[in-house]
């Protein structure tokens, strides 16, 4: 696991163990932002952002942590730190593109509540990923994001130009497509030996 | 005195709102993270429903409690660090327990932390009710939620293994439907309940428009 080479677990995380789409991480924001195209895509890369950042912070903290024998406080240390990045994340699309901002309204400050970015801290330190690994793994990670919520946001605004009977209207059929979504991407499965 | 148009719920309707009216998963659709991601057994699905009641109602007794004392700016970092706690002391106390379960949740456990309803309740009832009538609620939530993993749970090992509780179901014969304890199948099953559920929703509408 530990050898896994860098490209190796890029691409794994990205295609076969997709972080939303076969990890389930993430589903909050997949299922909520993913409705119109021109706002999944920014919600993705201010999440893929913040999973870089974690990720970094969660290397370091690890290590600290490990260092005084405190294991006990690595999950309330990661949490802390994601809550941080997220505020940061924040301020600045709320000086420099207040219309994103108001697009994304309460899911901004809920990338704080997301799996995805607590998830890559999570399963980083479970893999025992090194520093480069970790990069690729969280490059990969938010990547695999944003990819599925923009092809999602593709299908959805489709779908919207379909006539549908009104008892499949709503997140019924969003799961249903998800499920269509997450079955295409096992077809990536030869591609996960960087687990 | 209440105001007016808001109705005091009693404290069984309180309890009775988290399994029904709102259930989590159901009718909220939160905490879709572990409903989908730990539902590949129905063992599974009730150690995590069970995990993350108990953090649910320690979490909204020790919220309602402070609910005084806490400045409002920081109140959702408070409330993170709080739920923080009690899933480190539960992560522990599953290890202690069950092996077998810890490694089969795996980091799913930690996190609970993230799970929306939890947070959720924290901020939309805990700090702004007492606290037995919290803990109520969160009772209630907690076992809806677990209702609701475990009616996944059951059907995903049902139909994906052909197993109940690890107990098989029918016999040797039976050919197992794979694709139901793969990811996909954790969406298809979730998104038939939903459809079951906003369909007899639907009849109810009808029905009430038909009599009257």
């Amino acid at each position: 696991m530990a050898s896994a080479s860098l490209s190796q677990i890029f691409l794994a995380t990205v295609l076969a163990n997709n972080f939303v789409l076969a990890m389930f991480l993430g589903l909050c924001p997949f299922l909520g932002v993913s409705g119109k195209l021109n706002t999944a895509a920014p919600m993705g890369a201010a999440t893929a952002f913040v999973m870089l950042v974690a990720s970094l912070c969660a290397y370091g903290l690890n290590w600290l942590v490990s260092y005084f024998g405190m294991e006990y406080l690595r999950l309330i240390s990661y949490i802390v730190v994601i809550a941080s990045a997220v505020q940061l994340v924040e301020m600045f699309l709320k000086k420099n593109s207040p219309a994103l901002f108001r697009a994304l309204g309460i899911y901004l400050p809920l990338i704080t509540t997301n799996c995805a970015v607590l998830g890559v801290a999570l399963f980083q330190t479970a893999r025992e990923y090194s520093f480069a690994q970790a990069l690729a793994f969280s490059l990969g990670g938010g990547m695999g994001f944003t990819l599925a919520l923009v092809l999602m946001a593709g299908l959805r605004e489709r779908l919207n130009l379909v006539k549908m009977p009104d008892v499949v209207q709503g997140t019924a059929l969003s799961l249903m497509l998800a499920g269509l979504l997450s079955l295409t991407f096992m077809g990536f499965a030869g591609l996960g030996a960087g687990e | 005195m209440s105001p007016p148009g808001q109705l005091e719920l009693t404290r069984m309707e309180e309890f009775m709102e988290g399994i029904w009216r709102q259930n989590p998963t159901f009718v909220m659709v939160l905490g879709m993270c572990p409903a989908l991601a730990v539902t590949i057994s129905a063992v599974n699905a009730l150690s995590m429903g069970i995990a993350t009641t108990v953090v649910l109602i320690f979490s909204a007794l020790l919220v309602s409690l402070i609910r005084n004392f806490v400045p409002k700016e920081v109140r959702i970092a408070t409330y993170i660090l709080i739920i923080a706690t009690f899933v480190t002391v539960i992560d522990y106390v599953i290890a202690a327990i069950s092996l077998e379960i810890y490694e089969a949740l795996g980091a799913f456990i930690q996190l609970i932390v993230v799970n929306c309803i939890i947070l959720g309740r924290a901020e939309a009832h805990a700090s702004k009710n007492p606290p037995l009538r919290a803990v109520i609620n969160a009772l209630g939530m907690g076992i809806g939620f677990t209702i609701g993993l475990f009616s996944l749970g059951a059907v995903r090992e049902i139909l994906g293994a052909g197993k109940l509780f690890g107990v098989s179901l029918f016999g040797p014969d039976f050919q197992p439907w794979v694709v139901m304890l793969l990811p996909p199948g954790g969406f298809f099953v979730l998104g038939s309940w939903l459809l079951l559920f906003s369909w007899m929703r639907a009849r109810k509408t009808a029905g009430e428009t038909a009599h009257g």
